[in-house]
């Protein structure tokens, strides 16, 4: 219970006054959550296990602020201070914020055509045996290809970025997605069909209400792998072609050599990602609540 | 009727099933189907629901032909296979949902979770139910439909035997208020004659129906009244001499 006082007191030189009040209040809202905890055994047991990693990282920025700040073993300007990359973050914010919504808005567009696409072939490819004798060979074919090795294309056939953006996203979201579509809906035990066939089931309740659910636990790993995919296709479109977005602006820093900025933008590429990948284990935890127990990932 | 299936991997090779395999049941009538393993009772189920085809004969229900499965002829298996996706509730009303007619019916749910004493479990996941649970649940799945036909395919095989002696009063009870016609196929012979009006003796390879024993006990049933006892004898003298002989290989 200690530890949180330590993740304040072990600061360096501070070269910064942002810096400082960072600290501060890293360094109040651990007193007082301390001081809090006496009331609530809730807070208490969420501390008890909560704080070792924390301080942790408390442990790892206050080294990484010796060693840079403090000593200056690495060379500048690649290795700024913990102090002055929370310098160049306020500095920035406007811009910082401002790229991080179009990635955003980016990354949702084209994440949801290729979902929506794929779900849609996936079911098809999945389920009829016409559609799987022509689907698969090109999905086999297509799908494999990296979708930055289509950037060249994509810039000469589509009238804007931003619109090629948003397919090379989708192309690189379909194609996972598809193929565990397709295996969950190709892999539904046949006793549930079965069964639900003589409970007089068309084919559309054994399409939509039996094999999609059944093979909602495969398409969920589908979405995880598409999303992982979609972060670096956003981030490599961003940077050759659309002029905004955080991968533009990670690009645009480096350039100007401000390395302050870069690391700036890595930390909101960090805390923005596994925001979104956080937001998809709340949904699958929910739409998948029939699980519990049985899945552990 | 008479049904061969291909071989795995040799599509020269067919292996008949059922042959000359022929029977009635009486509406209403509670009939069991024993024998050794690999004698057609599960096939012969399957086709009863129309989950396979027939290749020469035919079945009727009533005066129709069976062609492909329909809500009127329900399918019990070992495995309850509950859709696990779904809460008890939601799988009891399956049928009436895949019908269309869940808006029309909807009190029915109510009076099979009732009657089969899982209200409190309306909003469980399968998994949370135990094995015997879980084949009341998928009992009362496939009675709600109130099909002409139930088929079960050894519905309480997997249970313990104390479980599986309550599910058979239980069987008993939903098969008395619904009136259906119920087809059980059961490796138990105790449990042919404790809950059967007929029980159809089959042989296999090609399966066949070689021996029918009518049971007109009254019930409830004592399980070791003489009578009872006198039956499982004849039965089981009647099973040893066919597992002597050589068409028969070991289950």
């Amino acid at each position: 219970m200690g530890v949180h006082a330590v993740v304040s007191r072990q600061e360096p030189a501070p070269q910064t006054h942002s810096y400082w009040i960072f600290l501060e209040t890293v360094l109040a809202i651990s007193v007082g959550l301390s001081l809090l905890q006496r009331w609530s055994k809730g807070l208490r047991r969420w501390m008890g296990h909560m704080f070792p990693i924390i301080a942790a990282a408390g442990v790892l920025v206050t080294l990484w602020a010796v060693i840079t700040s403090g000593f200056r073993w690495l060379p500048l300007p690649y290795f700024p201070g913990p102090a002055a990359i929370l310098q160049s973050m306020i500095e920035d914010r406007a811009l910082l914020f401002d790229s991080t919504w179009h990635s955003l808005l980016l990354l949702l567009g084209g994440y949801t055509v290729g979902v929506a696409t794929a779900l849609v072939t996936g079911v098809c490819i999945g389920w009829f045996d016409q559609a799987r004798y022509w689907g698969m060979p090109a999905l086999k074919l297509i799908g494999p290809i990296p979708a930055t090795a289509w950037i060249p294309l994509a810039m000469v056939l589509s009238p804007s970025q931003v619109v090629s953006a948003v397919g090379l996203i989708a192309l690189s979201v379909w194609f996972p997605v598809t193929m565990l579509t397709v295996s969950g809906i190709a892999n539904t035990r046949t006793s549930y069909l079965d069964v639900a066939r003589t409970l007089g089931a068309g084919r559309r309740y054994l399409i939509f209400r039996v094999a999609v659910p059944a093979a909602m636990p495969s398409i969920f790993i589908g979405l995880f792998m598409g999303l992982g995919t979609s972060f670096l296709t956003l981030v490599v479109a961003e940077t050759v072609g659309v002029n905004s977005g955080l991968g533009w602006y990670l690009s645009w820093a480096q350039g100007w050599a401000e390395y302050g900025k870069v690391y700036a933008a890595l930390i909101i590429m960090a805390a923005f990602f596994s925001t979104i990948i956080t937001v998809l284990f709340k949904v699958r935890d929910r739409v998948l609540g029939w699980q519990k127990g049985v899945i552990k990932w | 009727m008479e049904k061969s299936f291909v071989a795995p991997g040799d599509a020269a090779v067919r292996t008949l099933a059922l042959s000359d395999v022929s029977f009635a049941v009486e509406a209403g009538e509670l009939v069991s189907i024993i024998g050794p393993s690999g004698c057609g009772k599960s096939t012969l189920l399957r086709l009863l629901a129309g989950l396979e085809t027939l290749d020469a004969g035919e079945l009727l229900v009533g005066n129709d032909p069976i062609a492909g499965p329909s809500a009127e002829r329900g399918l019990v298996f070992q495995d309850p296979n509950l859709f696990p996706w779904l809460t008890v509730r939601g799988n009891i009303q399956a049928g009436l949902v895949a019908r269309g007619v869940l808006h029309d019916k909807r009190h029915k749910v109510d009076d099979f979770m009732r009657l089969i004493d899982l209200e409190g479990f309306a909003n469980a996941y399968p998994h949370h139910l135990s094995g015997g649970m879980a084949q009341r649940v998928a009992l009362a799945r496939a009675l709600i439909n109130h099909p002409r036909v139930l088929c079960m395919d050894e519905p309480l095989g997997a249970l313990d035997a104390f479980t599986r002696m309550n599910l058979q009063d239980e069987v008993l009870r939903l098969w008395q208020m619904n009136r259906t016609t119920m087809l059980l196929v059961t490796h138990d012979i105790d449990e042919a004659i404790y809950m059967s009006d007929r029980i159809l003796i089959m042989t296999p390879r090609p399966g066949r129906i070689d021996k029918t024993v009518s049971v007109t006990l009254q019930r409830p049933r004592q399980r070791n009244s003489p009578e009872f006892l006198q039956i499982r004898g004849a039965i089981l003298e009647h099973l040893h001499f066919a597992s002597k002989a050589p068409a028969v290989e070991p289950a």
